[in-house]
């Protein structure tokens, strides 16, 4: 059975899998971002507990050619605490709604992580070298008598076992009334934006008591509000391009250069309704839960509730591209709705080339598409299939009366396992699939 | 855990309440009456779900308001249609004459605001408020009259939930009410909620032969829980098409949006799994029972706090 990505045929198999096998969840333990670096050495994961957790890739052992290199934790840190909002007497979320990674420009990393409210920009740095010799401290650091001191000598450098720190540079707070859903760095590595439900800011990176409000949704009666900002994203290489999405499945791409409020948008991206299939939850399957650029920039991809579609930014009343995930929750959409499933933000990502993407469903079943040969393959992230090197299986969900072996029936899916988040790593075949509380690292399989 | 008769209706043979051009799965001209009944069952109880969906979407944590906005677009969207079809009216009128202003519910004088604007102006009704979305909301009390004989007497949305209980912009007969005899109604709506709760729960178990018989129907219960069973036949016809019966164990649905918030313990894995297995025709005892058990131990937990 071949696997589809990346333009060839080849299988994916388990690599490693990361978090508790404990049936019960600590709802602190729920990972609720995954990101790989520009590079994907860091591979990066947030929590419903405010934490970031960073693996990084060991290279390769020599003994085992065979073998990529795992991913090990390089950093675990408190990116944010819970807090109360004392005017509004509610609570705000230390839950880790996005993070990304800045391009790496010496020797630390630096990336952005948000909550609801507040972003923050977290410096990781090793530290491998201790200095020794100090003239004023003594060895354990205690300050020395001065007239104990009759000669002067220079530190030395010392190697000391390897720290890896994470410190808070910048926090950027008081921006947003509403919940943040996205953040997305620039490509000119300075500014970045911020998007809440109705507003977008743009950040310069080293200022922290101010932001430029860029887009603003807001009607001035709140009784009118009918639509909402879901996702943001700068372009890769045009600085001064940005998309948003919306509640009711349009994209707005915006020019910053065509003015300083961007309530006006450039191109309006959004496909005609199909009237045979209208019902009372066509509007919100068709809210986007994510959207994201091609690394060419040339295409941009959006996530409803149903399908991703693939839209050429020269074109905008229709995508380019369809694909369904799981159309045969089209019937169940009511039950969906009842137990609030319907509301699920799946993300979507795009392998280094642009040739595949990837998105995730429930039951733990993720599923990836080739762009190139149109096929399309479900795959299950579970403990079942863990063995190293295991070749994934893949899966199908049956949607007539006669379920074949092997295939599971839509009414067996469970739909508290969601696969919410996914990465891809930016140059290799190597994925990230967060299933609750366990991360699963597959890579293809290296003959 | 999952109302049966509304999945029934809406999911299992794909008869979701269109918006516009579907007239349902059968296309007898005779029927035709049944069928929009039928429909607007599933309308009526498409609305009652979002309705209680925007009461209790607000708990310690800001609520989340792209959730909310389309859920009330929803809602303002059925709205929409049930006052192009003229049942909105009739609904409205029904409501003012069965209630006292004391039991005004929360819901229906904003949804009866919209359609009173809408009427003098002649336009379509605006825009479903989604109250509170700038500032925190606590959801309303509102005070229950006892009174015996109309079946607005029970706040309590469910036998389970006391934060549901305080969202009480519900009225109407007690969880699995319509089949109740009145003695244990009036006995009921004599103690507060709290005990209305352990109460219904035994109850609950002493009717449960009871509970899948159909009852007669009055105007007094609006936006109600009530149970989808058989149609009966209707003292009003007009009345009895407007509102429609939800399973009682719609307060499961609380548990869910709770259960959403905190660490899932049941999943809707459960609901999904019922569908293929009911036929479109009676409950039987033994699923209603599995969920009543289901529903007790849940009662219990929440009243002792585990």
């Amino acid at each position: 059975m071949a696997g589809v990505a990346g333009g060839n045929d080849f299988q994916w198999c388990f690599s490693q899998v990361k978090g508790a096998i404990d049936e019960d969840v600590a709802e602190a333990d729920i990972i609720s971002t995954v990101e790989f670096n520009y590079s994907g050495d860091l591979l990066a994961t947030g929590d419903k507990g405010g934490r970031v957790v960073i693996f990084q890739h060991e290279q390769e052992s020599k003994n085992r050619p065979h073998l990529r290199g795992e991913y090990n934790v390089y950093s675990t840190f408190q990116s944010h605490e819970p807090e109360f909002d004392y005017l509004k007497s509610l609570e705000i979320e230390e839950k880790i709604n996005k993070i990304r990674w800045l391009p790496q420009q010496n020797a630390a990393h630096f990336l952005l992580s948000t909550n609801d409210k507040t972003i923050k920009l977290w410096k990781i740095s090793e530290r491998d070298k201790r200095a020794e010799g100090y003239n004023l401290k003594d060895e354990e650091g205690r300050l020395r008598e001065p007239y104990r001191i009759t000669s002067l000598r220079v530190p030395v450098l010392m190697p000391m076992d390897l720290m890896v720190e994470a410190s808070p540079r910048r926090i950027f707070a008081n921006a947003h009334t509403y919940h943040i859903n996205s953040i997305s760095v620039n490509s000119d590595h300075e500014t970045y934006l911020s998007a809440d439900d109705l507003r977008i800011n743009l950040w310069h990176l080293e200022i922290t008591d101010r932001s430029f409000n860029i887009v603003d949704i807001k009607p001035a009666n709140m009784e009118e509000l009918t639509e909402v900002i879901t996702a943001a994203e700068c372009h890769p290489h045009q600085c001064n391009v940005f998309v948003y999405s919306s509640s009711k499945g349009t994209i707005r791409l915006c020019d910053m250069r065509a003015a300083a409020l961007c309530d006006r948008h450039s191109k309006f991206f959004e496909e005609p309704e199909d009237p045979s299939s209208r019902s009372f939850f066509s509007e919100i399957i068709s809210s986007i839960s994510d959207v994201k650029f091609s690394h060419s920039g040339r295409y941009m991809m959006t996530r409803d509730y149903l399908s991703v579609k693939v839209w050429d930014l020269n074109m905008e009343n229709r995508p380019v591209e369809t694909y369904q995930v799981h159309e045969y929750l089209r019937s169940k959409l009511c039950s969906l709705y009842e137990n609030d499933c319907i509301f699920d933000k799946f993300e979507c990502c795009w392998n280094g080339s642009d040739s595949a993407i990837m998105t995730g469903s429930y039951n733990n079943f993720f599923r990836m598409f080739d762009r190139n040969t149109r096929r399309d393959i479900t795959l299950e992230a579970s403990r079942e299939s863990s063995k190293p090197r295991a070749t994934l299986k893949p899966r199908k969900v049956s949607t007539g009366g006669k379920r074949k072996k092997d295939e599971i029936s839509v009414d067996s899916l469970d739909f508290n396992k969601k696969i919410l988040h996914t990465a891809w790593h930016p140059k290799d075949n190597v994925i990230a699939v967060a299933a609750t509380n366990n991360l699963y690292i597959f890579q293809d399989k290296i003959n | 855990m999952f109302p049966k008769g509304t999945k029934r209706k809406f999911s299992d043979s794909g008869e979701e309440p269109v918006c516009s051009g579907d007239q349902g799965p059968s296309a007898s001209p005779a029927a035709a009456r049944t069928l929009s009944s039928s429909y607007s069952l599933q309308r009526q109880s498409l609305l009652d779900m979002s309705l209680i969906k925007l009461q209790l979407c607000h708990m310690l944590v800001e609520p989340n308001l792209c959730r909310s906005v389309l859920i009330a677009n929803t809602v303002r969207q059925i709205q929409e249609e049930m006052t192009q079809d003229g049942t909105w009216q009739i609904m409205t009128q029904a409501l003012a004459a069965a209630q006292c202003p004391a039991d005004r519910l929360v819901a229906t004088e904003v949804l009866c605001r919209q359609t009173d604007a809408a009427a003098q102006a002649g336009q379509s009704p605006k825009p479903f408020p989604v109250s509170g979305l700038e500032e925190g909301y606590h959801s309303e009390e509102v005070v229950m009259d006892g009174d015996v004989e109309a079946e607005v007497t029970m706040s309590s949305l469910s036998p389970v939930s006391p934060q549901l209980s305080s969202a009480s912009y519900l009225p109407g007969p007690f969880g699995m009410a319509p089949c109740w005899e009145e003695e244990e109604e009036d006995g009921d709506c004599e103690e507060d909620e709290e005990e209305d709760s352990e109460e219904s729960v035994s109850e609950e178990e002493e009717s449960e032969p009871d509970h899948l018989r159909a009852d007669s129907r009055t105007g007094e219960q609006v936006f109600g829980t009530f149970e989808i069973k058989h149609p009966a036949p209707p003292p009003d016809p007009a009345l009895e098409e407007l509102f429609s019966d939800v399973d009682p164990s719609y307060y499961d649905l609380d548990t869910v949006l709770t259960g959403m918030q905190s660490t899932p313990k049941m999943g809707p894995y459960d609901l999904l799994e019922s569908l293929s297995s009911h036929a479109p025709t009676a409950l039987s005892s033994s699923s209603s029972c599995r969920s009543d058990l289901n529903e007790l131990d849940h009662i219990m937990e929440i009243i002792v706090g585990s």
